[in-house]
């Protein structure tokens, strides 16, 4: 699934700015946690974070992890120390309004699975 | 790939109890360093996951510590210790879920009891000592393919 299908089922906002590679990036699982090393448990490259957490530690672990994209449930912003880290990191970071688990569910029923154990 | 590595590599970082602003700043420079070394990018993962894991521990429960990184071509080993607490009890600290973390590192993120785990989990070698009242020194190495 790309990010730009994703952005449009989540009605998310864009926090960082995406050019075309970025919206056309495939995006194989997904993983919803507000536990970082729940997070980290997970095999989660090419996978989207889904999460309510939005300090500087949370872009860290997306890094640490590889996930290139992180999605912020119920309209929560990081603030501009984040930002700015995850534009460094190459992270892309997006909003929704939705709660994490219709914002899960939405991405399952459209056909995004959920990241594997490894 | 056998990378390649002319002569021994090694370094260490100073961790800060409570540092949360800079939580994994060790962890990422290390993992930088791999990547310009050519490392395997799935031994890197590995490597990140297990030092974060370490690093975040002692900015949550010690007051300092330090991580000691030495690359050869056999592959890297890491040491981190700390002047904390300690563990009392390490096989329950060992077990997945068990955690002592109080609510406001919850809030934060952390203490889902899966740290020791994924540090084991990610390593080739794991080691763990700890003496209550003095700090904990774990001791990882992960081989190159
Ligand atoms: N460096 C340390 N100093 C003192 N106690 C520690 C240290 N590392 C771990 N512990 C103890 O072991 C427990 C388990 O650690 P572990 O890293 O597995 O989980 P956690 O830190 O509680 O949660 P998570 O790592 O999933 O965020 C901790 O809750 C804590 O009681
Ligand atoms: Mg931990």
């Amino acid at each position: 699934m790309t990010l730009k299908e994703i952005i449009e089922i989540l009605d998310a906002t864009v926090i960082t700015p995406l050019g075309d590679e970025e919206l056309n990036m495939d995006i194989r699982s997904a993983c919803s946690a507000d536990l970082m090393s729940a997070v980290l448990y997970y095999h989660t490259p090419n996978s989207l974070l889904i999460t309510g957490l939005t300090q500087a530690h949370v872009i860290r672990t997306a890094e640490i992890a590889g996930i290139k994209t992180i999605v912020f449930v119920l309209g929560k912003k990081p603030d501009i120390y984040s930002i700015e880290l995850a534009e460094e990191k190459k992270i892309s970071l997006l909003s929704t309004s939705l709660c994490m688990y219709t914002a899960s569910g939405r991405l399952f029923q459209a056909g995004l699975p959920g990241c594997l154990y490894k | 790939m056998p990378i390649n590595i002319d002569k021994e590599i090694e370094g260490s970082f100073q961790i800060i109890g409570g540092n949360f602003v800079n939580a994994g700043e060790a962890s990422t420079q290390l993992k930088l360093l791999l990547s310009k070394l050519g490392v395997d990018e799935e031994i890197i993962r590995r490597t990140a996951i297990a030092t974060f894991e370490a690093e975040m521990n002692v900015i949550i429960y010690a007051a300092a510590g330090r991580m000691h990184y030495h690359i050869t071509q056999q592959g890297i080993s890491i040491k981190v210790d700390d002047m904390g607490p300690g563990i009392e009890d390490i096989g329950l600290a060992m077990q997945e879920g068990y955690s002592t973390a109080p609510d406001w590192v919850r809030e934060m993120g952390w203490g889902a009891g899966m740290g020791l785990p994924n540090m084991k989990k990610n390593s080739d070698i794991f080691k763990i000592d700890s003496v209550v009242g003095e700090g904990t020194t774990i001791e990882m190495f992960i081989n190159f393919p």
